[in-house]
């Protein structure tokens, strides 16, 4: 098998030139990969782009999957859910992420050839509502209708807005916090954006039980938020450590990095709940799949669950005509379910259940990939051999690498604003 | 000697041009027209590109679109009022920066204030900051400006609340910091191309004030300036048009709040930072066309701002020609 030959001697520059030539000139070594990248015809190079915000996991999964299968690459852009799509849509990529699943008008477009279109959940994750209160030491307690009010606009909401962080609906929660008279700076996303889709369902749901009268849509991008907007998560973080009295919604994972403080919210059920993977699982547990394997939680309700979850797809095709790009993809996407879940929590992600694993899995077995047989991925039609591999290296070998990763991720955010 | 590669008659004697020269010739003439017709005609198929994407969202929206406050991809309703509003209202005030920043400059740059190793390297260091990127602007305007100004805007707002240009605070990002780093990304443009037309006053003009009486300044203030003032103007509607199709910098210190408020402190938004943030991600169907629509009026205000500069420019340049 070809993969547990390379699984041994992980370092893929050494292919194709003997070990001292590497080490006495990485010029030549590096050129006679690239020689033997050019002959070697079973190198197969797939593409993907869309949602950011499981971007750092995503390209944590390329890494690692490279040192088990160096035959395949795999290069990810971050360019955002909805972009993602459309460059998938148009043949540009072979596959898409995106955090908004794909609207049933997205799945009916798909050109023919694509034999339909699947979405797999890969992983999940919270978006938290992230705050900039200077002299403000503990953690701050929003209520269900506080922070719904907090981030509405004067439009939407023309009266009870809650515009000071010393309103006395907010320091009702927070007994002991001296909270600053400070107005309160709403920091939404200036593009299109799978977080704003997670954070104005969940909005919207709320208003509808506290406040029926207020007919608003939940969408990528919506014209209801109050305030100030940055691009991109990135963006987003950094106006909010920016600016003293912000508050802003954010993907979990970015607030880990940067450190800024998030609030702890009241949930569906009362209880006051911070974010974290465990709080994050119980709500996502409540998700029940339809065909598509779409599912939302806009509102949790089981106790002790965080209030605003939501899994993120992977889109691919229904059929690939090109049986390397097919079959190693399909290689890439078990890696992920199986050993790429290891990784979600450390990187502020919600690893999926099980039950939610063998259904995903199955989707995956049922992408149809032409004349299977004589493709590259074959070997890893059986569950992914390199696996013994990563598990019998050293234990502080990985944790090395994972904080590599965590610091890779930590220049994400910059790497991503332009 | 019949030989005509001798030296003497290779030097002296006129030949007639060879077949080599003259297809020579010939092909880098066709080459530069080419080249100078690829220019023009890749303006008007951007022109053309632009047009026909914005299509459906010009005869949909109609006028309205250019009076319309809202942006909703759901409702499909877009009108780019605000935007329109603020990339004039933006950058209208940093003309008004630099255009007093500039001119000064330039003033100083040309007019022997300073000894002449000194005016070189500070001329020098005025057109480099023509090179420094948007990004970097936009960074420096984030990390330093708007902590800088964010005390005095919100003392302000707390004495002269009552004001509508100070009426509220200044929280971050908004139209001041951004109208004060396009003020000094203009500064360039306005200082240089006023220098030039400082310094292109002639001699005579300023020996003969000298030579009436008049002080420096009066001769400065009331003849060379005056004199030069179709050239400082034309350069100001030069900076205008930079100003007005900035986009990261302002992209980034703006704050992109999709409203028009009286307040220099409250966040506003601009044609180019509202394209710049949307275009990505935006819908295909619905969005991208009123995007290009709205790319197409900013098309359309900086072309305007940029022909009346250049033709001011021309003008100053022939008025000039008689004093010479």
């Amino acid at each position: 098998m070809m993969t547990t030959t390379y699984s041994g001697a992980a370092n893929p520059r050494r292919i194709g030139s003997p070990r001292h030539l590497v080490k006495a000139w990485p010029t030549f070594a590096a050129l006679s990969l690239l020689v033997a990248g050019c002959a070697d015809r079973e190198v197969v190079t797939l593409q993907g782009a869309g949602a950011t915000f499981p971007e750092p996991l995503y390209k944590r999964w390329f890494r690692e999957y490279y040192d088990i299968n160096p035959k395949v690459r795999i290069s990810y852009q971050g360019i955002g859910s909805g972009a993602g799509i459309k460059q998938f849509l148009n043949g540009l990529t072979d596959f898409a992420a995106s955090d908004a699943a794909m609207t049933p008008d997205e799945i009916a477009s798909a050109p023919e050839g694509f034999g339909g279109v699947k979405l797999l959940p890969m992983t999940a994750g919270c978006v938290v509502l992230a705050y900039n209160l200077p002299g403000v030491e503990r953690p701050i307690r929003l209520p269900r209708a506080v922070y719904a009010r907090m981030m509405l606009n004067e439009q939407a909401l023309p009266t009870n807005r809650i515009e000071r962080w010393n309103d006395p609906a907010i320091v009702a929660a927070n007994p002991g916090v001296d909270l600053p008279n400070l107005p309160i700076t709403v920091v939404q996303r200036s593009d299109s954006s799978g977080t704003t889709y997670l954070f104005t369902q969940h909005l919207v749901e709320v208003l509808r039980q506290i406040q029926p009268d207020l007919k608003l849509k939940a969408g990528k991008s919506v014209d209801w938020l109050a305030g100030i907007a940055a691009k991109g998560n990135p963006g987003v973080a950094f106006t909010i450590d920016q600016t003293p009295g912000a508050i802003g919604f954010l993907e979990y994972g970015y607030t880990r990095v940067s450190g800024t403080p998030t609030a702890i919210l009241e949930n569906r059920a009362g209880s006051f709940v911070a974010a974290s993977p465990q709080s994050a699982a119980l709500g996502l547990a409540e998700a029940e799949f339809d065909n598509n394997l779409i599912a939302w939680i806009p509102d949790p309700a089981v106790e002790g669950a965080y209030p605003i979850v939501g899994y993120t797809w992977i889109l691919v095709r229904g059929r690939y005509d090109d049986p390397k790009v097919g079959s190693a993809l399909k290689a890439i996407l078990r890696y992920g379910i199986d050993q790429g879940q290891t990784y979600a929590a450390d990187l502020g992600y919600v690893p999926l259940p099980p039950a939610t694993v063998e259904q995903v899995r199955q989707a995956i077995d049922s992408i149809e990939v032409a004349n299977a047989a004589e493709s590259v991925g074959q070997e890893s039609e059986s569950p992914p051999p390199a696996a013994a591999s990563v598990a019998g290296s050293s234990r502080g070998d990985i944790e090395e690498r994972i904080e590599k990763a965590v610091a890779g991720f930590s220049e994400d955010p910059h790497g991503n604003r332009e | 000697m019949t030989t005509t590669n001798s030296p003497q008659t290779r030097g002296t004697l006129a030949q007639p041009p060879s077949t080599f020269e003259k297809l020579n010739d010939r092909g880098f003439r066709t080459l530069t027209r080419l080249f100078a017709l690829a220019v023009v005609l890749m303006l008007v198929f951007l022109v053309y590109e632009i047009t026909r994407t914005a299509w459906p969202a010009l005869i949909t929206y109609g006028p309205g679109f250019l009076i319309g406050s809202d942006w909703s991809v759901a409702e499909a309703r877009f009108g780019i009022w605000p935007q329109i509003a603020g990339t004039l209202v933006s950058s209208l005030l940093a003309l008004a920066m630099g255009t007093l920043f500039g001119v000064t400059v330039a003033i100083v740059l040309s007019q022997s204030f300073l000894p002449p190793k000194l005016e070189w390297l500070l001329t020098n260091l005025v057109q480099l900051l023509a090179a420094i990127p948007s990004v970097v602007f936009g960074l420096w305007g984030l990390f330093v400006i708007v902590p800088l100004v964010r005390p005095i805007a919100n003392s302000l707002n707390e004495t002269m609340g009552w004001f509508p240009l100070f009426s509220t605070r200044l929280s971050g990002p908004g139209m001041f910091p951004a109208a004060l780093v396009l003020a000094i990304m203009i500064l360039p443009t306005i200082a240089s191309i006023s220098r030039d037309a400082l310094a292109s006053v002639p001699q005579r003009l300023k020996e003969a004030a000298y030579g009436i009486g008049a002080t420096r300044w009066q001769a400065i203030l009331q003849i060379i300036v005056p004199t030069a003032a179709p050239g400082i103007f034309g350069a100001i509607v030069l900076g205008f048009g930079r100003a007005v199709g900035e986009t990261m910098a302002v992209a980034m210190l703006i704050g992109n709040a999709n409203t028009i408020q009286w307040s220099l402190f409250a966040p506003g938004t601009t044609l180019a930072a509202l394209l710049a943030n949307k275009f990505a991600e935006a819908d295909p169907v619905v969005e991208i066309p009123a995007l290009m629509a709205a790319a197409l009026v900013l098309l359309v205000i900086t072309l305007v701002i940029n022909v009346v500069g250049v033709l001011i420019l021309q003008r100053a340049s022939r008025s000039l020609k008689g004093i010479h």
